[in-house]
């Protein structure tokens, strides 16, 4: 890292082209039904520079970049590249100008190889117009060693790790041989050694004059890689300066708009008796030996990147996935979880992490995605007791203050923060002493965010016991009595929130088990 | 794309599915097709096409057995399966049950030891074959996990396969009164209605509902929020088994025989009865009253094709692109609806 870090210094910049800009955004707005994504939003490239963008989740930076990889359109405003205005009405053409963008999701092929995947859509053909393997795998070599990947062009990208399909996917995005250089936390799900190995990169691309726009959460790495910083907040564009005149303080502020410290609530954590006990949990080929207590009135944070098991414990305690071996205790009882409906009889409740393909049912009201998981308690002789649920649920709609125009409205039109709250609502109704919750904030604004801190921080002092996922440190940090990391499948250690640090959980995050 | 703030208050117009239900708009269509012939028949035939109480009785009739098939198919496309055997377990169980309901003064029945049968022994061989086959149908689907498409086009196969087999194609006559009695006359609407008005109810106001719903919304949320989808799917594909089950019992007791060849390819106008009636087939979405409405207006169409003369090889061109002129714009309606 710090070799790239010098890299860095001695780039020449390349002259000025026919603006002083590589790209430039003015006064871009886009709205979606019932929502303001980005209202008059501004931003400019240099080219040679590295523009970190920074906002909460929610604040409308993938929004924006989506607009300027041409998958969205704006309702008005306009793009500059090279000073000259564009319009995309499609990713390819977005890609034809000159704007490449490596997603937060991995978007592979998991059944081709890698060289295929790179080349999709743009295979070299042979003279009968056949795809021409042989030269696709030699361009791909030819990729991968000028940046110092090591992989073989003929692996099927299924059997990656994650941090390597996210190499791959660098890969891809590098071979379009971009003016324009989109990565959107490109560093999510990869150790330090690759993080590294991705700002030799970006240095490199650098140095020949491209300009890349690099989304992230973590401050290290902007003020690491980034010669500028924007910051966008709740759809509107609040500042950009040179990363060098910003320290961490300032960058939080800048971003929350408030003091941090407001997020999370104070909590007098009266930490009661065991609730929970898990013993060498372990699912065979993605954890083990998992072990941990939990008490009641106690959060404990399980921090990890991705891929390193912390969801698939959390569905293994729940019964999604039963496990291999280890035991289950709950109240001194030893359980053989099989089943998510077992799972909540015994008072565990599991929000997951991906509201949208474990969560709601786009199509069903709020009132329906509310009370499903209670229905079995609110049947006579097979019927629903639609006039008590309904009673019910209002009562939970006005507590968490979910925000929709009626129970009846498809739960499909509310904002992530109320379908989150309302998906909250679902589990609190079944009354569980033990709460999971994977990534409970992700992807939505502050303002929800801090609303669902202060009610998990409420519950935790009303003696649920929570289990809190999350990849944003500071959500770890600012909510856990406790913090489990864990690193591909194993624990690698728990930090009580004194010893607690960014520092000291990616460590450990990054299977560096010696801490001092 | 999930930049959407809370302190903007949500002022859409709640234009949910409640509000203007889809019913309405296929009723109007409906009512609209009944009224084209009516103008067509004034002008091509000079009479009335809907003032024709024969003519509406035997469209009704007609209806009946295919909306019972499109009950049970219904259920199963709102949990986002498919259902393609319905028409051949229709045929299965009409054998099975007509040759239990022979008559003793035929001298040649299938089985010469069993005629002059009580009445409930042939309608609940009919019922047993069609739940069996529908067990069976939700059973590989749930525990094999294979698309339904695939189990169900076995079934579909092996049972008309079976139906012939079971008296090498022979058809099955000269049944009993008291059985010919289920179908004759209005019976067979009847039960066409009070089968609809049941599964109406329940998906609208039982746990069961609840949960066909919720399978066919998000399975894996389904699953999550402790529903036993496997069970559910296996209940979910038995209902429709039983209800095809029926349809053979009533179509064979209405024809007074029972034969192989019986409902083919009713299993697809079930299926488009209950896709023009607003059941999305990524599931989640339909209701039985628009399936009703559904199976209507496919019969409204064949018995008003009929009536002005149009040609039957014609008749299936037409009923081929209305079905999917149906989809094209359910699509487009939805598209609109759910947003993002």
């Amino acid at each position: 890292m710090l070799s790239s870090a010098a890299m860095t210094q001695n780039v020449a910049r390349p002259v000025s082209q026919t603006s002083e800009y590589l790209l430039e955004i003015v006064n871009v707005h886009k709205g979606f039904p019932g929502v303001v994504a980005l209202d008059d939003v501004q931003l400019r490239l240099r080219p040679g520079t590295v523009l970190a963008l920074m906002g909460e989740n929610g604040a409308g930076k993938s929004t924006l970049m989506k607009i300027i990889a041409g998958i969205y359109q704006p309702d008005a405003g306009e793009l500059r590249l090279r000073g000259e205005r564009v319009e995309f009405q499609t990713p390819l053409q977005a890609l034809q100008a000159g704007v490449a963008m490596i997603h937060q999701e991995l978007n592979l092929m998991p059944h081709m190889t890698i060289a295929e995947n790179i080349w999709l859509g743009r295979e070299p053909l042979n003279p009968l117009h056949l795809v021409d393997h042989g030269e696709m795998r030699r361009r791909t070599q030819g990729l991968l060693d000028r940046l110092n990947i090591r992989l073989d062009p003929n692996d099927l990208v299924g059997e990656l790790s994650i941090a390597a399909r996210q190499m791959v996917e660098i890969a891809k995005a590098v071979s379009y041989d971009s003016d324009v250089l989109i990565m959107d936390e490109p560093t999510s799900a990869i150790t330090e050694t690759e993080v590294a190995h991705l700002f030799a990169i970006i240095a490199d691309l650098k140095s020949q004059g491209k300009g890349i726009i690099y989304i992230t959460h973590k401050m290290d790495e902007v003020f690491n890689i980034a010669d500028e910083v924007a910051v966008f907040r709740d759809g509107a564009y609040i500042g950009l300066q040179r990363a060098d005149s910003m320290d961490g303080e300032s960058l939080i502020s800048m971003m929350v708009g408030r003091e941090l410290n407001q997020l999370f609530p104070q909590r007098k954590a009266p930490i009661g008796e065991r609730v929970l006990s898990v013993r060498n949990l372990t699912l065979d080929g993605v954890f083990r030996d998992v072990s941990f207590d939990l008490r009641s009135g106690e959060i404990l944070g399980i921090a990890g990147l991705m891929g390193s098991g912390r969801t698939n414990v959390a569905e293994t305690l729940f019964g999604v996935s039963p496990s291999s071996s280890g035991e289950i205790i709950i109240d001194g009882e030893t359980i053989h979880m099989t089943s998510p409906c077992q799972a909540i009889n015994k008072g565990l409740a599991l929000l997951t992490e991906d509201r949208k393909d474990t969560g709601i049912f786009a199509c069903l009201s709020v009132q329906e995605n509310m009370e499903v998981a209670i229905l079995p308690r609110h049947t006579g002789g097979g019927f629903v007791h639609e006039k008590a649920l309904h009673e019910l649920c209002e009562e939970m709609r006005r507590t968490l203050r979910v925000k929709t125009p009626s129970l009846e409205q498809c739960i499909g039109n509310l904002s992530g923060g109320n379908q989150q709250k309302a998906l909250l609502a679902r589990w609190l109704m079944t009354n569980p002493r033990i709460l999971i919750l994977d990534e409970p904030t992700r992807g939505i604004d502050v303002g929800a965010k801090a609303e669902i801190y202060h009610l998990i921080a409420k519950l935790a002092e009303q003696g649920m016991a929570v289990i809190m996922i999350s990849s944003e440190l500071p959500e770890v940090l600012g909510m856990s009595d406790r913090i489990m990391v864990m690193h591909e499948g194993e624990v690698m250690g728990f930090l009580d929130r004194e010893e607690a640090t960014q520092e000291a959980i990616m460590h450990l995050a990054s299977g560096i088990k010696a801490l001092h | 794309m999930n930049a959407i703030s809370d302190n903007k208050p949500i002022e859409t117009p709640a234009r949910s599915r409640r509000k203007m239900p889809t019913e309405l708009s296929i009723l109007l269509v409906l009512i609209g097709i009944g009224l084209i012939f009516e103008a067509f028949g004034w002008m091509l035939r000079d009479q009335s096409f809907l003032m024709n109480s024969q003519r509406l009785v035997l469209m009704i009739l007609q209806v009946s057995i295919i909306g019972l098939l499109a009950i049970g198919v219904t259920q199963v496309i709102i949990t986002s399966g498919i259902d393609l055997s319905s028409g051949s377990v229709l045929a299965l169980s009409a054998m099975v049950a007509a040759s239990l309901a022979q008559s003793s003064d035929f001298g040649r029945a299938v089985f010469p030891s069993l005629t002059d049968m009580p009445v409930w022994v042939p309608v609940m061989a009919g019922l047993g074959v069609g739940l069996l086959a529908g067990v069976i149908n939700g059973s590989i689907i749930a525990i094999t996990g294979i698309p339904p498409f695939i189990a169900t086009l076995g079934m579909m196969v092996s049972a008309r396969g079976l139906a012939r087999y079971y008296t090498e194609g022979q058809p099955v006559s000269m049944l009993s009164e008291s059985y010919t009695a289920i179908g004759s006359g209005a019976m067979p609407v009847v039960i066409f209605l009070v089968v609809a008005l049941i599964f109406h109810i329940a998906l609208r106001y039982t746990k069961y509902g609840k949960y066909t719903y919720a399978i066919g919304g998000n399975m894996q949320a389904a699953r999550i929020s402790g529903i036993n989808v496997k069970r559910h799917l296996v209940i979910v594909y038995s209902i429709a088994g039983l209800l095809a089950g029926l349809a053979g019992v009533v179509a064979s007791a209405r024809a007074a025989t029972g034969q192989a060849g019986m409902g083919m390819s009713y299993e697809l106008d079930a299926i488009a009865a209950a896709v023009i009636g607003g059941t999305s087939l990524v599931g989640g979405v339909g209701r039985i009253t628009g399936t009703v409405i559904g199976a209507l207006i496919l019969g409204v169409m064949a018995s008003g094709f009929t009536f002005i003369g149009v040609d039957a090889y014609l008749q299936d061109i037409i009923k081929g692109m209305i079905i999917v002129v149906a989809v094209v714009l359910d699509q487009y309606r939805n598209k609109k609806k759910v947003k993002r």
